[in-house]
């Protein structure tokens, strides 16, 4: 009972505590902060946000985890419509378009840095990230922040079993082939190449690495009346060598989105294309020796290879009515903070995304990451491995997300010998032109 | 002195209601209210941007040979999973109603996978059935069934109706079971007597008898799947491959969350509001008049 009393009187005590020093915290403005990254990347993410709220004591940011991207993106958007947004949201890279189109809805980086007068260059993002967020008048949409690349895994192990040289991975798709031929006739892997994110790896990816238009209007960048250019000879030829590979056992489909990443860390599969952020499952769960390379292209293709887009995700600043200049300006020293050497290299190498800054990269080199570390560097070389053209720079396609599906059910159908390669990207083109015009439609001002 | 039972407060029965009635129409009216409101308007996501086009959102799903596609599989796909569901449970019912050792286990061990989460339920389908590190998936390799629901339609419509219908077993189990054993046994007894054998009793006292268990597991089981099998569909297929499993619950949601296009999303929910009332319309007209209360 004397417990009991300790208790209340300590619980008592303490709520008059906290009466007292709430108001002293609340003077700090407060930023709600939604994102995607389930655990353990929103944990380090959280992390840095933690940081971020010690190195100052002007602002608060509130990190919440929404779900997954999608999610997030739909929580976001509801908000909006219910008045009370969120100060920054995570979005995806293939939301970009849609948030573009979300004109009163949100504040683009340029114009929040203006108006908070925080100063900022763009130019310290490298160009392949800057290019996918910002307008085609180089200023700049939303604030990168985790970006990823597709890259090329490969087993070390199944590789010395076929007889293949494990330190000489395939640098085109003849080889990738041949390669793969040889893991299965020495039966060194169950499956010789497997690709995750199939739209991703095998069109968006392919089409910048062959320097070749994925859609009019430099891929969407140039205006919302772009139109699909899938069913190029090149496209309609590297989804026959697919469909080829499958029939000689050399390449095995392995489900939509990141459903094929199990097969490759399993030993599974010997080759995969894959997002670069795979690394840090590979380390934990691979039981053979593995490399990494670049994604391989088709040599007689003039132009190839090209540097590979990104991937990953954005922060965007969404309006709310009654939102203040000192939140903006808020959002605005978060951004400048997120930007800074050193939080750019510990995101890049406690997560296994990018360094999305070349004085980010330069921070890693020098601390010696790369040398104890062989590999983690080469996403970033293939990122920045020539300047982006037209066609490398990224995609600004509205509902891409629908797009994706597009594609990845007519390469299903292919697949599965329902059409010809060519009927497929024909399918593809005219399924996702409707997708195009409709959003075009529907963002009309 | 004379008891009254009528109840004379005009007010109370009122007040009673209100609390089911309010969460009726918060959360049942108002939605299905506001997705037909939806359905004639194009509107970007964020709704900035509204045009009112009439009915020109279910023109354009009514004339969508995918949405078409999409009927067919839901109408194969509920069938199906009403079918295997009702009449497993039934035979699992009529085993486990007899005196056998261990009943108590089996009743309960049989209820178990109703407790399972739809979406769990299809993680454990997938780790059996997948074609490269599910046990049965390559066992099914093995012997030389090409066995990969990732790229064969077919293989992936069963998984899917397997899956649905295995989480439904159990609750219509038990609905079965509690049907059996309030069936007097005086008259199966008398039956036994006049010599009619298992089979016969089955037909004609506990199969009639029955019929109000069973006409309710009907509906339930076609509203189940139609509105319930989400979870299962979308972490084993994403309605793929190719839209070999997308039913029209997943293209409303694949459509309006996933493609934001909410008009066209909310004509679809409207005519899948439609489809189901008319089902459950002519179950309640043609049907319930052979069942015996």
């Amino acid at each position: 009972m004397k417990k009991l009393k300790h208790f209340i009187t300590a619980l008592f005590v303490l709520t008059t505590l906290i009466t007292f020093i709430s108001p002293a915290l609340a003077q700090k403005v407060e930023l709600q902060f939604w994102h995607g990254l389930a655990q353990p990347l929103g944990g380090i993410l959280e992390k840095i946000v933690a940081d971020f709220n010690a190195s100052q004591n002007l602002y608060q940011v509130n990190a919440t985890f929404k779900g997954s991207y999608p999610d997030t993106m739909v929580a976001a958007i509801a908000a909006f419509r219910a008045g009370n947004a969120p100060h920054i949201v995570q979005m995806f890279e293939v939301g970009t378009a849609t948030m573009m189109a979300a004109r009163e809805a949100i504040k683009p980086l340029h114009e929040l840095m203006r108006v908070a007068n925080v100063p900022f260059d763009p130019k310290i993002y490298v160009p392949a990230v800057r290019g996918y967020y910002s307008l085609s008048d180089g200023r700049m949409m939303s604030t990168p922040f985790n970006s990823s690349t597709a890259v090329m895994f490969y087993n070390k192990d199944a590789f010395r079993k076929a007889g293949l040289d494990p330190e000489k991975p395939p640098r085109t798709w003849a080889e990738v082939r041949s390669y793969a031929q040889k893991i299965r006739a020495a039966n060194a892997a169950n499956i010789g190449f497997t690709a995750a994110w199939p739209t991703w790896t095998q069109f968006e990816q392919f089409s910048a690495i062959h320097d070749t238009p994925l859609a009019t209007k430099a891929n969407g960048m140039d205006g919302m009346d772009a139109v699909l250019m899938i069913n190029s000879p090149l496209h309609i030829r590297h989804v026959q060598t697919l469909i080829d590979m499958q029939k000689e056992g050399s390449f095995k489909y392995g489900g939509r989105d990141s459903a094929g990443d199990a097969l490759f860390p399993s030993g599974e599969a010997a080759i995969i294309h894959a997002s670069s952020g795979l690394r840090a499952r590979i380390l934990r769960e691979a039981k053979f020796e593995w490399g990494v390379t670049m994604l391989p292209y088709y040599e007689d293709v003039k132009g190839a290879p090209k540097n590979s887009i990104i991937g990953g995700a954005s922060f965007w600043t969404m309006t709310a009515p009654k939102r203040t200049p000192e939140e903006y300006k808020g959002v605005a020293e978060f951004y400048r903070f997120i930007g800074q050497p050193d939080v750019v290299a510990k995101w890049h190498t406690e997560t296994g995304f990018l360094p999305i800054t070349f004085s980010g990269y330069d921070r890693v080199v020098a601390s010696g990451y790369y040398k104890q570390n062989p590999g983690a560097d080469l996403p970033f070389r293939q990122l920045t491995r020539s300047e982006p053209t037209e066609n490398s720079r990224g995609l600004r396609l509205g509902n891409m997300p629908e797009i994706r599906n597009v594609i990845q059910e007519e390469l299903e159908k292919a697949l599965q010998g329902q059409q010809s390669a060519a009927d497929s990207m024909e399918n593809a083109v005219r399924r996702g032109n409707v997708v195009l015009r409709n959003f075009e439609r529907m963002s009309r001002p | 002195m004379q008891r009254r039972v009528i109840f004379n407060n005009k007010i109370l029965p009122y007040g009673l209601l209100a609390p089911q009635l309010c969460i009726t129409l918060i959360f049942f009216f108002w939605p299905a209210f506001q997705a037909v409101y939806q359905s004639v308007f194009i509107q970007d996501p964020f709704g900035l941007r509204t045009q009112f086009v009439w009915f020109e959102n279910f023109k354009v799903v009514l004339s969508d040979p995918y949405y078409l596609g999409s009927v067919r599989v839901t109408f194969i796909f509920a069938f199906s999973v009403t079918s295997i569901a009702m009449f497993s449970a039934l035979w699992l019912a009529v085993m486990a109603d007899k005196h056998i050792r261990g009943a108590g286990v089996y009743k309960t061990l049989l209820i178990w996978p109703y407790a399972v989460a739809p979406a769990v339920a299809a993680v454990l389908w997938l780790f059996i059935f997948h074609p490269s590190i599910g046990l049965l998936g390559r066992a099914l390799r093995e012997i030389g069934i090409l066995w990969d629901y990732k790229l064969n339609g077919h293989q992936a419509l069963l998984l899917v109706i397997l899956a649905a219908s295995w989480k439904q077993i159990s609750y219509n189990f038990l609905f079965f079971l509690a049907g059996l054993q309030s069936i007097p046994k005086s008259v199966l007894e008398a039956a036994s007597i006049d010599g009619a054998n298992s089979r016969k009793r089955f037909w004609t006292i506990i199969f009639p008898l029955l019929s109000p268990t069973t006409f309710f597991l009907l509906m339930v089981n076609m509203v189940y799947s139609f509105f319930d099998t989400f979870g299962v569909i979308h972490a084993l297929t994403g309605g793929g491959p190719g839209k070999a499993t997308e039913t029209l619950i997943y293209k409303v949601y694949s459509d309006g969350i996933i493609h934001l296009d909410l008009g066209g999303s909310s004509a679809q929910s409207v005519i899948l509001m439609m489809i189901v009332i008319g089902l459950t319309a002519i179950q309640f007209r043609y049907v319930e008049k052979k069942v015996h209360y």
